[in-house]
């Protein structure tokens, strides 16, 4: 049982924990995940570490309300604990040498970049981020990318704020610009990565995604995780989550996000109505 | 009665137990299984004993038995085994110490499995615990892994008077007895908690949630954290694949994922979260426990299920008599058969499969006839969901991370039979992660005798 330190709400769909976890915060590197689950009937659901605090001992979840996992998660507050939490889990990001780079993230993707663009600006990389959300409304981070980035491109669908346009359309611009990127570090809904590396590879500039498939154990013991990169068969949860953007087959790891779409829809609408009833 | 023939068992009928998740096997009740054990001649030289990997004194438990001192008998098997009622329901008994049972020459053998798992079953109704050492010796050792291989290693010691935590990555521990075997055969409220709570016990800490090699490593268990040795029981776990075309596709899955989200996470009791794809029309591939265990799974979620097998019924892995529980359940049996292919809808979904039929060869490597395609065989089998069943291996997490801890050509540790210890001082190990993927009981063994190996080598440090 792992206690929540803090709970912030940083927007209507994405709250940040802070959760007492002291030997996950001793090992923890940015690209690594934990695993929780919520309670004994829960399932075990995988969540990026966005921060940790070494001496505190604690480490920063933050996550999506997306279904009915994450909203029970979202039902606790601080003081609350969570009753199985199990990290780090998977490789670290590769940063070293690295001089110039691009992190790329979409919508609570950027929780998972952000880290990442942290721990690169800390090391005396040159980092470009690009962030992008639907609207105003969605926007997190922003501080913190300001101060991880030497220059930030907050991009929303609809222009609500920042830029209006794709992530890509920022990319694109950048690299046309004349940047020359070591790596273009992805972070976001599939789609959206699978959109950055089709552009990238025009360009020839390597890149790197970080994949987000449904898992259960993540320590390579059920295949459930696994992908098609350079034709090969990959587990994400040992031998990622991050993986060469060119070799990686999306529309696979499209299709596979979607397995259990029907039981998800479902499950949420049981949840749902379930907290309703406790309103009252 | 004829003391040629066992006192059968009772068991659930085929046609409702094939709907429920609950056990197949009844057991015997006090009288069974006195009248069986009346059948035991109490050998002198017990043959049956040199059958069985952890050396139980049969004939005298069973005597105990056949006198009805039930807690006595748990005293003797006691003295051996930390989880009899798991073996007694999940050794390959045929082929280890009934194989052996001087009753077998002319009759049927004792059925020894049966009434091991009587004792267990009856020492847990009543109450009955082991008892708990009184000395300690100061010493601490960490033991990776909570099968059966860690939990005995972990009990012995605790027995001799260590300090003993086992580090599980999982959030419950038991390892393949909670997550692989299905609660049809093994329950798991009952009998795998009950077990593991007689170790608890015996004074074993036990954290969950800590995954070696990433929460911490042995270096820094060791060298850190103060353990004087380590055990490494981390199983065998990392699933193979085919390599067939449309293996990555929805509804392929491996036998681990699908009994893990059965077993562990309870994906067939509604007030559990974890959702499962069950099918309606599934193919297994494979012949082994796994695969009989993911096969009679998928029939209780609902599925029409194929066993598919490149070898003949003959070659079988898996235990007679759970091949016998699934025929009689209504799995169908596609044997000599391959698969090619596995073919997908425009949605990324199973709809079939691509097989081959085979016939035997000559003999292989394993002495086995090598199956090899029949030419223009190829048929089509209509399914909707696959599950891979073709073996695992042990998974290079521990490995890899350990300085100085050698693996061999098939990522198993490499450790001494006799007492366990590995290339690496201090470290011992056994169970699947030194053999690969084996049984209950093996593992058991490798861990009493890695608990001596470590008392051995600490009583001379
Ligand atoms: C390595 C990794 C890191 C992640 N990091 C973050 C993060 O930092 N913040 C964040 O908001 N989300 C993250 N996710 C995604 C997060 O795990 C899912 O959003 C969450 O599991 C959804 O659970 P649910 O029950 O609320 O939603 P559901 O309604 O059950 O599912 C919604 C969608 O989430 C995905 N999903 C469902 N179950 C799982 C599962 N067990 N594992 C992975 N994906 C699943 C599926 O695509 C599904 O369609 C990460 C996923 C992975 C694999
Ligand atoms: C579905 C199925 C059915 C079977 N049926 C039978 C049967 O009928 N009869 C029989 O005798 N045998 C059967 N077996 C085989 C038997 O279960 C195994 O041989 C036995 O469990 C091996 O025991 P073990 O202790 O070595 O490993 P496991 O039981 O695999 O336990 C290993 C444990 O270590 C943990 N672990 C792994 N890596 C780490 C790490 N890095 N850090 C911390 N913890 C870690 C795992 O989570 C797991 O809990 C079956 C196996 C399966 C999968
Ligand atoms: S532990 Fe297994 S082999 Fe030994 S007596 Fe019991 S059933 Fe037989
Ligand atoms: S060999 Fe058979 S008859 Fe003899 S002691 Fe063992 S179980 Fe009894
Ligand atoms: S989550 Fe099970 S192997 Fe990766
Ligand atoms: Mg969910």
């Amino acid at each position: 049982m792992n206690q929540i330190i803090k709970k912030q709400i940083l927007n209507p769909t994405v709250t940040l924990m802070e959760i007492d976890a002291p030997m996950i915060a001793k090992k923890a590197e940015p690209g690594q995940f934990i695993i929780l689950r919520v309670d004994e009937n829960g399932e075990r659901i995988p969540l990026t570490i966005a921060d940790y605090n070494r001496e505190k001992g604690t480490v920063t979840i933050i996550f999506q309300i997306v279904g009915a996992s994450t909203e029970a998660l979202n039902h606790l507050n601080t003081g609350d604990y969570i009753q199985d939490f199990a990290g780090p889990l998977g490789k670290a990001t590769e940063t070293e040498g690295l001089k110039k780079v691009a992190v790329v993230g979409g919508g609570v993707g950027c929780a998972i970049a952000y880290p990442v663009a942290k721990k690169l600006h800390e090391q005396g990389c040159e980092v470009h981020s690009i962030v992008g959300f639907r609207n105003k409304d969605l926007v997190i981070l922003e501080e913190e990318f300001k101060n991880a980035s030497s220059k930030l491109v907050l991009m929303t669908d609809d222009g609500s704020y920042g830029e209006k346009g794709l992530v890509t359309d920022a990319l694109k611009a950048l690299i046309e610009d004349g940047n020359q990127y070591d790596t273009v570090i992805t972070i976001g809904p599939l789609i959206m990565m699978k959109f950055v590396c089709s552009l990238t590879k025009t360009y020839g500039v390597k890149t790197i995604a970080s994949m987000n498939p449904i898992m259960i154990d993540g320590t390579g013991m059920c295949g459930g995780c696994r992908l098609s990169v350079g034709g090969k068969t990959k587990f994400a949860c040992v031998d990622g989550p991050d993986f060469e953007g060119f070799e990686i087959d999306f529309d696979e790891a499209i299709a596979r996000s979607s397995i259990y779409k029907p039981f998800e829809l479902k499950a949420h609408e049981t949840l749902c109505n379930l907290y309703k009833m406790e309103v009252k | 009665m004829d003391v040629l023939k066992r006192i059968p068992v009772r068991e659930q009928d085929p046609e409702v137990r094939s709907h429920n998740f609950s056990e197949v096997c009844l057991g015997y009740n006090m009288e069974e299984a006195m009248e069986e054990a009346s059948r035991c001649l109490k050998c002198k030289n017990a043959k049956c004993i040199t059958g069985c990997p952890v050396s139980i004194d049969i004939p005298e438990f069973i005597k105990e038995v056949e006198a009805g001192n039930i807690e006595s008998a748990s005293k003797v098997i006691g003295q051996y085994s930390a989880l009899p009622a798991v073996c007694g329901r999940v050794c390959p008994q045929e082929s280890q110490c009934e194989e052996r049972c001087i009753r077998g020459i002319k009759g049927e053998p004792v059925s020894i499995g049966k009434l091991e798992r009587f004792v267990a079953d009856w020492s847990r109704e009543n109450h009955i615990k082991p008892e708990i050492p009184s000395v300690k010796n100061g010493k601490k050792v960490a033991v990776i892994g909570s099968g059966p291989a860690g939990l005995t290693c972990a009990g012995d010691l605790a027995k001799m008077g260590y300090e003993v935590t086992i580090f599980e990555a999982l959030h419950e521990p038991g390892g393949v007895l909670v997550y692989g075997i299905p609660e049809f055969r093994l329950p798991k409220d009952t009998v795998v908690k009950t077990e593991i709570e007689n170790v608890k016990a015996l004074g074993v800490k036990i954290e969950t949630n800590v995954v070696i090699g990433k929460s911490t490593t042995i270096d820094e268990l060791m060298e850190e954290e103060g353990f004087d040795a380590v055990f490494v029981g981390s199983g065998a776990g990392l699933p193979k694949f085919m390599g067939i075309p449309g293996e990555n596709a929805n509804g392929v899955f491996s036998a681990n994922e699908y009994l893990t989200r059965s077993n562990l996470m309870k994906a067939f009791d509604e007030s559990y979260d974890t959702p499962i794809a069950a099918g309606k029309k599934v193919a297994v591939v494979g012949g082994g426990n796994v695969a009989m265990d993911a096969a009679r799974t998928a029939l209780r979620l609902g599925a029409e299920v194929y066993i598919v097998y490149r070898r003949s019924e003959e070659e079988l892995p898996a235990r007679v008599e759970e091949v016998h529980h699934a025929k009689e359940e209504g799995i169908i049996f596609k044997l000599l058969t391959n698969p090619k292919e596995i073919l997908v809808d425009e949605n990324g979904w199973v709809k079939g499969m691509i097989c081959v039929e085979m016939e035997l060869g000559e003999p292989d490597a394993s002495g086995r006839r090598r199956p090899v395609e029949k030419s223009d065989s190829e048929f089509e089998l209509e399914v909707d969901t696959v599950i891979m069943s073709l073996g695992t291996s042990p998974n290079p997490l521990i490995s890899s991370t350990t300085r100085g801890l050698d693996i061999n050509k098939y990522r198993c540790i490499i450790a001494n039979e006799e007492n366990g210890q590995t290339t690496k001082e201090g470290v011992f190990a056994g169970g699947d992660a030194v053999t690969g993927a084996a049984t209950v009981i093996l593992a058991m063994g490798a861990g009493k005798a890695a608990a001596k190996g470590i008392d051995e080598y600490l009583k001379n440090k």
